[in-house]
């Protein structure tokens, strides 16, 4: 079960997420403490860790509209939270499945803060409110890259393949 | 198989005879960009070589390209230290396509690429920035991607698992009026499709209107296809193409250009008639929200930008200085300038276009993208409107959520700088 602690609407741009003058910070370890800042009130909770992991941000359309920076994913990554949204914008999802940062598409999502959901690969059920909703799967060209759990491990993955092959030859 | 633009280049690229929409191909890259978040590429690169045994080396130092943009001159020692880490790594890896911040070679990542002639068309770019859709102008493929992922460009020369996207044709028609620019096209079209109205897609553009668009505004439109969430916009290179590559980018040799097959399935055609169309805004909070400047009312102006990767070339200057000339911008409102690169800024200064904007009262700042993305140069204060030819206005863009930023182009900016006001500009500044 996982619980709702931010319910937010469409185009929930990166500058929301991360602000852009935050944009010195790069490394993953550091970048969390900026997440939602100019939501302080979410960010001190996420800072204090009144926000257990594996909770749930929900949003509206076109999530993560903006900017290409990875720190919006990062950030989030760093708290283990999951994003359900009804759409997601296409840079932002690719850099969350390069990192692994877990993301539902869920067009028809309807929760508010508190409600607890349970996430099933092909539904979301929304246990305050009784209601099913459809979840939509993530790109199929992703698919080898989240199985090997993340960019960085697919790609030492496939530079090893190419070197043992070079070798052969 | 008929086939898209896009389609066409991923094909090329595969080394196949086709790609088609949904397909998953892993391109050849002709070109890998990046600015100042190469800092974080460098880390996730050296990660993905730990424990390898392997040494990390770039996969091609000459098809990177790396330009110090976006907190230039260093507004911290944070950011001082990243870039002095880029430095090394490009002096390392022996990365010869480095702009630095430099008055004679240094601008803004998407001008420095095309006026270098580092973009071709029919090839695969991709950039750590949302707009590096901008090259898509010269007919490349040109896409934005995370640092992660150009550390893994990096390490193989290729993007991993990329699904051939659909295309939208855009047909331009009719004859821009008065005052009325590539940017008000594009800002029209963001407001009709919405801001995720070609997310995941390519937006490819047709028609009389966009043969007789100068690489300048192509560059502007394609700069904000992703302002639609498009993966890329693309423009068939044509004779414009050609010569500006030839005279502006300086390339020497044959260039082999090639446009999409006439018969190629598009997801679906849009028509505009740019004779319609009159001065448009972005209004707060997002770049969707667009109307045209005579439905604005009045809106108080305090800080005017005129620049960045968007509008700042030099037509777009000459349109700003051309109204400004002999005026004055209105006491109360401030008006900065950023060049997109410092070649532009020469060809300003020598044509005396930035004496113009100077003595009208205006601020000329050193080419960069701090301003626009709230870093530095340009802060907004509490409750203040700024209004800017850049091309996002997200909540807390300039650097402060409690202020509100508009979009326009550079003659509704400089028009709006003599009342203080959004104004029209072809009232000439009420």
């Amino acid at each position: 079960m996982a619980k709702v602690v931010l319910k937010l609407g469409d185009d929930i741009s990166t500058d929301i997420i991360y602000p852009g003058r935050y944009m010195a910070t790069v490394l993953p370890s550091e970048t969390p403490q900026y997440a939602f800042a100019d939501l302080p009130e979410f960010n001190s909770k996420l800072r204090s860790g009144q926000i257990p992991p594996g909770s749930v941000i929900v949003a509206g359309k076109n999530f993560g509209c903006g900017s290409s920076r990875e720190q919006a994913a990062s950030c989030l990554k760093g708290y283990d939270l999951i994003v359900v949204a009804k759409n997601f914008a296409r840079i932002f999802m690719q850099n969350a499945i390069n990192l692994g940062l877990r993301l539902v598409v869920c067009p028809e999502i309807e929760a508010e803060e508190g409600d607890e959901l349970e996430i099933l690969p092909d539904k979301i059920i929304n246990k305050n409110s009784g209601r099913e909703f459809k979840v939509e799967p993530l790109p199929k060209a992703r698919q080898a890259i989240i199985d090997a759990g993340g960019l960085i491990a697919y790609t030492r993955q496939r530079l090893l393949a190419r070197a043992a092959s070079r070798k052969k030859v | 198989m008929a086939m898209t633009m896009v389609e066409k280049i991923l094909a090329r690229a595969t080394g196949q005879k086709t790609a088609r929409a949904g397909d998953v191909v892993e391109p050849k890259v002709s070109l890998a960009m990046s600015h100042e978040n190469a800092a974080l590429v460098i880390n996730q690169f050296l990660e993905i070589y730990k424990d390898t045994g392997l040494k990390p080396k770039v996969w091609d130092p000459d098809k990177i390209a790396i330009i110090l943009d976006h907190r230039v001159p260093a507004e911290s020692a944070k950011t001082a230290t990243n870039q002095k880490k880029i430095r090394e790594f490009v002096a390392a890896q022996k990365i010869k396509k480095f702009h630095d911040i430099r008055g004679d070679e240094g601008g803004i990542c998407h001008q420095i690429l095309p006026e270098n002639g580092y973009v071709l068309p029919g090839t695969v770019v991709v950039g750590t920035d949302s707009h590096t859709t901008t090259h898509g102008a010269l007919g490349a493929f040109s896409f934005g991607i995370g640092a992660t992922e150009m550390a893994s460009v990096w390490a193989l020369g290729q993007v991993l698992n990329v699904e051939v996207p659909k295309t939208i044709k855009v047909v331009a028609k009719g004859k821009f009026g008065r005052y009325v620019l590539p940017k008000d096209f594009i800002l029209y079209l963001i407001g009709r499709i919405s801001a995720e109205g070609a997310n995941f897609k390519v937006l490819e553009y047709h028609g009389p209107a966009i043969q007789k668009m100068p690489t300048s505004g192509r560059l502007t439109v394609a700069n904000m296809s992703v302002e639609a969430g498009a993966t890329s916009g693309i423009f068939p290179p044509d004779e414009e193409t050609l010569r500006y590559l030839k005279e502006e980018a300086k390339i020497k040799g044959p260039i082999d250009i090639f446009g999409p097959d006439p018969e190629a399935e598009y997801d679906q055609v849009i028509e505009i008639n740019v004779s319609d169309l009159e001065p448009m805004v972005a209004c707060p909070h997002t770049v969707d929200n667009v109307k045209p400047v005579s439905q604005i009312g009045r809106v108080k102006v305090d800080q005017i930008v005129i620049g960045s990767c968007t509008n700042g070339r030099l037509d777009d200057l000459a349109i700003a200085a051309r109204i400004l000339k002999g005026k004055k911008i209105a006491r109360g409102t401030r008006m900065l300038v950023f060049p997109a690169s410092f070649r532009i800024y020469q060809q300003a200064l020598q044509l005396g276009y930035l004496a113009d904007l100077v003595k009208a009262g205006a601020v000329v700042m050193n080419p960069g993208c701090g301003c626009c993305l709230g870093v530095h140069e340009g802060a907004l204060g509490d409750g203040e409107v700024a209004l800017s030819t850049t091309n996002r206005n997200f909540k807390g863009r300039m650097g402060n959520p409690r202020a509100e930023v508009y979009l326009c182009s550079p003659a509704v900016a400089a028009a709006s700088a003599l009342t203080g006001y959004i104004s029209d500009p072809r009232k000439g500044g009420k």
